[in-house]
């Protein structure tokens, strides 16, 4: 059952600062991804994970650092580079992002149209076997509208590898979804990428879900790599902020409240003598 | 007094950037125009959704405008007893002005509102971010067909639009006020030059088509991907493309026919 992981990093982000509007959100932030594995980037909300994905996926260019895959600067790479690079990776949106006015089958197929010259019947034959790797053959005739949250993610899925991407990322595959679906969308994660010998990287803040089918997890905060290990190594770490973050207490490293003037002064209670 | 005057300064610095950039995706878009004639399947599905959808609004249209340019222009005509020129008054009015502009107007609130929307709300669920990641460019896939597609319906709707009003103004002129059949029609023949009336019209409407489209698109694929942002969007859509419309016809009408 263990995927074939080598010790060569597929993406290897080296000391990566970025801000939105000059606001710093990561801070020399470095992590590695080997081949064949499935690494999870973890951390509460706004702590830069999908950022991070944005930054491999050459969405946005690193102020500082340098994000590397394959051995290519990914913020170096002009438009054509930039779109032969994308042709290797699938991305599975929050969402799905499927395209509304394409039925399920149309939008499996749209990156085989669009990046290769394959003729129709070979298209409609990998389509169907890509469907049916998500198990959802008997539903490509149906439109997006008529298919559930989960069913939508298992679509955007089946169109991720449409291309056998050698790099995967997830966007909170997990985001919304009920019991059944998470769970199956857990299976898949971990079933394609071992089937497909992909690297997947998969950014969430679901806890149970990610350890169960993670190589590797990096814990975010505060702009910056707060743990980093296998899930067994991180469910035994001391640190507080992991401890937190695993049990999902309410107060810790993490504080319940954001920063205020004292709640009796912006009442006007006990505030200076008059 | 200094915060005031950099604050104007952002401004304009603000305004000139956001034109230039403007600018900048126009000529993308033109420049795309012939990778997106090469897919004539995905320009024939938005020529469909753009034109076939109008036909409706513009047919009606055309039809009342040409009513009341008959009713109106007869009333001022017969003062001078010169009625039988009505046909040629309901043409000229339809070809060089009416045609083109009015079928504009409603070609932006029908479907340059659409376009917005569409695209905006593209924008909104990631679907052109997962095409960018799909190595697929979404100007030259989504927007290039759209934009070709508005461009060919635009002088078409034009001219169903001055068709249809001729034939309303004849209804009104020639089957219910008794205006005489043959002056009606032979006042038109004589007096309508095909390439400096209609052909001018025709420019008109491609002109008008480029500007509805192109402000359509724009708008939409820089609407804020929230739903209040492709609201406002929508609505931005159609004051900015109409006042385009109006203020570029000025501008043409009097190339075209200041002379004369």
């Amino acid at each position: 059952m263990s995927p074939p992981v080598s010790e060569s990093p597929f993406v290897s982000i080296d000391a990566v600062s970025f801000g939105y509007d000059g606001k710093p959100l990561l801070r020399e932030v470095s992590i590695t991804a080997p081949r064949g594995a499935v690494v999870a980037l973890m951390g509460g909300s706004g702590s830069g994970k999908t950022t991070l994905l944005r930054l491999i996926s050459g969405q946005l260019r690193p102020d500082a650092g340098r994000v590397m895959v394959e051995g290519q600067d990914v913020a170096m790479l002009d438009r054509q580079s930039l779109y032969r690079f994308r042709r290797r990776t699938g991305m599975l949106f929050q969402f799905g992002a499927l395209f509304t006015d394409l039925s399920v089958f149309d939008n499996v197929a749209f990156p085989l149209r669009e990046n290769t010259d394959l003729p129709e019947p070979m298209i409609r034959d990998l389509v169907l076997m890509k469907l049916e790797a998500v198990g959802l053959r008997g539903s490509a005739a149906l439109m997006p509208a008529q298919i559930s949250g989960g069913m939508a993610r298992r679509v955007a899925l089946a169109r991720a590898i449409a291309l056998d991407p050698p790099l995967l990322m997830y966007d909170e595959p997990f985001a919304g979804l009920d019991p059944i679906s998470l769970g199956t969308i857990a299976h898949l994660i971990r079933s394609l990428n071992d089937a497909l010998g992909a690297t997947s990287i998969v950014v969430t803040h679901d806890v149970p879900e990610t350890f169960a089918i993670a190589d590797r997890v990096f814990l975010l905060g505060g702009g910056r790599v707060v743990a980093s290990g296998t899930p067994a190594e991180l469910r035994a770490s001391e640190d507080p902020f992991v401890t937190q973050f695993l049990h999902g207490s309410r107060d810790g490293p993490v504080a319940f409240h954001q920063p205020a003037p004292p709640m009796a002064s912006q009442l006007g209670l006990g505030g200076p003598p008059r | 007094m200094i915060d005031l005057l950099a604050r104007c300064g952002r401004g304009v610095r603000l305004a000139m950037a956001g034109i230039g950039y403007g600018a900048r995706f126009f000529l993308r878009l033109c420049a795309l125009i012939p990778a997106a004639l090469a897919r004539p399947r995905l320009v024939i599905d938005q020529l469909h959704f753009i034109g076939n959808r109008s036909l409706s609004i513009i047919l009606v249209s055309g039809l009342f405008v040409g009513f009341v340019l008959g009713l109106q222009g007869y009333y001022t005509l017969q003062r001078y007893g010169s009625a039988e020129a009505l046909g040629l008054l309901v043409a000229l009015s339809l070809v060089r002005e009416l045609g083109p502009v009015v079928a504009a107007l409603l070609f932006a609130g029908r479907a340059g509102t659409s376009l917005t929307a569409e695209v905006g709300l593209m924008k909104a669920g990631e679907q052109l971010v997962a095409m960018e990641m799909m190595a697929v460019d979404p100007v030259a896939r989504v927007l290039a067909p759209r934009f070709v597609a508005a461009i060919i319906a635009m002088p078409l709707l034009a001219a169903l639009f001055s068709a249809v009003g001729i034939l309303g103004g004849w209804g009104v002129g020639v089957v219910l006020i008794g205006v005489d059949d043959g002056s009606f029609w032979s006042q038109m023949q004589t007096g309508v030059d095909v390439f400096k009336d209609v052909g001018n019209g025709v420019v008109k409407s491609i002109v008008f088509g480029v500007i509805c489209a192109f402000t359509a698109l724009f708008v939409g694929y820089e609407a804020h991907p929230t739903p209040e942002g492709v609201s406002r969007a929508t609505t931005t859509t159609v004051v900015a493309s109409s006042l385009a419309v109006l203020g570029f016809d000025f501008i043409l009408t009097a190339l075209m026919f200041g002379t004369t």
